[in-house]
C-alpha cells in the first residue's frame, strides 16, 4: 500500500531571476490523495505542469511509476500520458465536439476498440462522474461550469488512469457543486483504486477529502502531512493560511463533523 | 503483457489475463467472433486485473446469458456491478433532422443573418453619426492602431502584387498589341485596367484577406473570454472602443493603399511595355497624360470606401457572431473573409453597371 507512485526530488524552477521552486522534494504514495496547496502564485500550478509533461523544471528530479520524467523525449512521454489523467481548471473540453467525443477522444487516439464500445465505455466515465446521459450529446459552450468541470473530469478517466491529477477542482463552483465534488472524489478513490494529486486551495476539499497535504510556499514545501498535522505546524504562512477567517470555519466545520 | 483471453472447453468458457484497455482492442475482435451456444459456465479464476472497460466488456458480453460464474473476484464483481448500474447500451442520440427541416432551419438562419447584419450596420451608423456630431467621443487611439496594422503595415504585400498584376497585364497584352502594330495602346491597357478596375478591386481583396480576418478573430476571440461583457459593464462601448475605429481606419487607409497600387501597377506595366514592346518610359509617360483621362483614376478612388466599409463591417459583424469556443472563431473567420469579398466584388459589378448608364 505504500508505494511510491510520484517522487520529487531537489526540484528548482527558475523564470528569469524569479525563483518559483528552490529544491522542492515530494512522495505521493499510491492510493491517496495528495493535496498540493498554498497561496496564489505560489507554484502550485506550475509544480503540476512540470509533472504532466507541459513544462520543464529548471533541475531536479521526478519519478512517476518508479521511472524517471525530466528529459523524456515525445515517444517516452506518451506511455506516461495513457497512464495517468489530467482535469485541467477550465475544463479545457474541446469546443468542436460534444462531451461523448470529448471523452471518447482519448480512446479513440490510444487502442483501437470498435466505435460502439468507446461510445459505452465514454458513457459509463460521464456517469461516473455524475452528468445525466442527456449530457452526452451537448456541446462545452451549452454546459455550466459545473457540468463542465465533470464532463473533464470524465475525459481524464478515459483511460482508466492510474493517476489522477485535478488542477483546481472545486474552484468556481457553487458550494453545493463544490461538496458534491468532494464526494465524487472521494467515491471514485474507493471504487476505482485511484491514486490522486490535487492542486487547490479550496479548504473543505482539503479537510474532507485529502489523505496529505503539502503546504507550498516561498518556493519551498512549508510542511506535509495531514491537515490535522498541518494545523499544528508553527510556520506562520501555514498559520495564517489556517487560522484566517474562512480557515476556522472549515476547521470547526470538519471538527463538527467527526 | 498478459493480455485478456478467452478459451472454450466443452461447455465452460475460461477467462484469463489483464482486462484492462490496452489488450483489449484485439480481444473484443476475436470476442465478436465467438458464439456462446450451449455453454453453460464461466471460469474466471484466471482474470489477473480489470478496469472499467474490461469490466464494461465483460457485462455486455456475458449479460444476457444465464451462465453460473465462478471464480470471480469480488473486486471484480463490484467493478461490474457498479459499471452495469451507469452503462448505457442505448445510443440515445437527437434524432436526425429530415430534409425539409433541415431546409428550413438552413432559409430561417440565412435571413436570421441577413436582419443581424442589417441591424449592425443600422447600429454602426448611428454610433458613426453620434461620434460625428460629438467628435470628443471620437476613440483617437484604436484608430492610429488600426491604421498602421490595416494600413501601413499592408504596403509592401499591395505594392508588391499590383507590381506584379501591371507586368502580367503588359506581358499578356504585348502579343496581341505588337500583331496589329499597336503597341502603344498597351498604355491605354494597363492605364484603364489598373485604375479603373484592378488597383481598387486587388487592394480590397488584400485587405479582405489580411484585416478583414484580424477583424474577426480580434472581436470573436474577445467574445469567448467574455471581454466584450467586460467593456460593456465598464460602460465602454464596443461599437465605439472596437468596430467605429476599424471603420474610419479602412475608410481612410484603403484609399490610400488603393493609390499606391495604381501607382505600383502602372510602374509594372511601364517597365514590362519597355522591357518587351519597345515602348521607353517617356512616349508612355507622354501617352499616359494625354489618354487616361483623371475620371479613370477618380471612379478607381471612388470604389474604395464603400470597399472599406464592407470588409470593416463584414468582419466586425462576424466577429460578434461568434459564439460558444475557438472551433466558432475558426468558422466566423472563413466566413468573414468569404462573404467580405463576395459583396466586394458584387459591389464592382453594381459600379460598373451604373458608370456605364451615366457615361463615365
Amino acid at each position: 500500500m505504500s508505494e511510491t507512485i510520484l517522487e520529487i526530488s531537489e526540484l528548482c524552477t527558475r523564470f528569469n531571476d524569479a525563483v518559483v521552486h528552490d529544491h522542492v522534494n515530494l512522495d505521493v504514495l499510491r492510493g491517496e490523495v495528495f493535496a498540493i496547496a498554498g497561496a496564489s502564485g505560489c507554484g502550485k500550478s506550475t509544480l503540476l505542469r512540470e509533472i504532466i509533461l507541459l513544462q520543464k523544471s529548471s533541475s531536479g528530479s521526478i519519478r512517476v511509476f518508479g521511472k524517471e520524467l525530466v528529459g523524456l523525449d515525445d515517444e517516452g512521454a506518451l506511455l506516461f500520458r495513457k497512464r495517468w489523467g489530467m482535469m485541467f481548471e477550465r475544463g479545457a473540453l474541446f469546443s468542436s465536439l460534444n462531451v461523448l467525443e470529448n471523452v471518447g477522444l482519448p480512446l479513440r487516439e490510444h487502442t483501437g476498440l470498435s466505435g460502439g464500445l468507446i461510445d459505452e465505455i465514454a458513457s459509463i466515465k460521464i456517469a461516473l462522474a455524475g452528468l445525466p446521459p442527456t449530457a452526452r450529446f451537448k456541446y462545452p459552450d451549452e454546459l455550466s461550469g459545473g457540468m463542465r468541470k465533470r464532463a473533464a473530469l470524465a475525459r481524464a478517466l478515459a483511460l482508466d488512469p492510474e493517476l489522477l491529477f485535478l488542477d483546481e477542482p472545486t474552484a468556481g463552483l457553487d458550494p453545493l457543486s463544490a461538496s458534491g465534488f468532494d464526494e465524487l472524489v472521494l467515491h471514485l478513490k474507493h471504487t476505482l483504486d485511484l491514486t490522486m494529486v490535487i492542486v487547490t486551495h479550496d479548504l473543505d476539499l482539503l479537510w474532507h477529502v485529502a489523505d496529505r497535504v503539502a503546504f507550498l510556499g516561498d518556493g519551498h514545501v512549508l510542511g506535509v502531512g495531514t491537515m490535522n498535522e498541518l494545523s499544528k505546524s508553527g510556520h506562520p504562512l501555514i498559520r495564517e493560511y489556517f487560522y484566517g477567517p474562512r480557515g476556522r470555519a472549515a476547521w470547526e466545520q470538519s471538527w463538527k463533523q467527526k | 503483457m498478459n493480455f485478456a483471453k478467452i478459451e472454450i472447453v466443452d461447455a465452460e468458457i475460461r477467462l484469463k489475463g489483464k482486462w484492462s484497455l490496452a489488450g483489449l482492442s484485439d480481444f473484443e475482435r476475436e470476442l465478436a467472433k465467438l458464439s456462446f451456444a450451449g455453454i453453460l459456465r464461466i471460469d474466471a479464476h484466471g482474470i489477473e486485473s480489470m478496469d472499467t472497460a474490461g469490466a464494461w466488456l465483460f457485462h455486455r458480453t456475458f449479460q444476457n446469458m444465464a451462465l453460473e460464474i465462478e471464480g470471480l473476484r469480488p473486486e471484480h464483481v463490484a467493478l461490474i456491478e457498479m459499471v452495469s448500474a451507469l452503462g448505457v447500451a442505448e445510443r440515445a442520440m437527437p434524432e436526425p433532422r429530415d430534409f425539409l427541416e433541415r431546409l428550413g432551419l438552413a432559409g430561417w438562419t440565412g435571413l436570421a443573418q441577413v436582419y443581424a447584419m442589417l441591424s449592425f450596420i443600422g447600429e454602426a451608423s448611428v454610433a458613426m453619426g453620434r461620434s460625428a456630431a460629438n467628435p470628443a467621443r471620437v476613440r483617437w487611439k484604436p484608430i492610429w492602431h488600426n491604421l498602421q496594422h490595416a494600413g501601413f503595415d499592408a504596403l509592401p504585400i499591395a505594392g508588391l502584387l499590383s507590381f506584379l498584376m501591371g507586368v502580367v497585364i503588359a506581358y499578356q497584352g504585348a502579343e496581341q498589341l505588337t500583331r496589329y502594330g499597336a503597341s502603344i495602346f498597351v498604355v491605354n491597357l494597363v492605364g484603364l485596367s489598373m485604375l479603373r478596375e484592378l488597383g481598387p478591386l486587388l487592394t480590397a481583396i488584400i485587405i479582405a484577406g489580411r484585416s478583414g480576418s484580424a477583424f474577426t478573430a480580434q472581436i470573436g476571440t474577445m467574445k469567448v473570454t467574455e471581454e466584450i461583457d467586460a467593456m460593456r459593464t465598464i460602460g465602454i462601448s464596443p461599437m465605439d472602443q472596437l468596430v467605429l475605429p476599424k471603420i474610419v481606419a479602412l475608410l481612410i487607409a484603403l484609399p490610400l493603399l488603393t493609390v499606391y497600387a495604381d501607382i505600383m501597377g502602372v510602374l509594372g506595366g511601364m517597365m514590362m511595355a519597355s522591357f518587351n514592346l519597345g515602348v521607353n518610359y517617356t512616349d508612355f509617360i507622354d501617352r499616359f497624360g494625354s489618354s487616361i483621362k483623371v475620371s479613370a483614376f477618380l471612379v478607381g478612388i471612388g470604389k474604395a470606401p464603400v470597399f472599406a466599409a464592407i470588409i470593416a463591417v463584414v468582419g466586425c459583424f462576424q466577429g460578434f457572431q461568434v459564439s460558444g469556443g475557438a472551433d466558432s472563431v475558426g468558422r466566423q473567420t472563413t466566413k468573414s473573409v468569404v462573404q467580405s469579398i463576395f459583396i466586394v466584388i458584387v459591389a464592382d459589378a453594381v459600379f460598373s453597371i451604373i458608370f456605364s448608364l451615366v457615361d463615365l
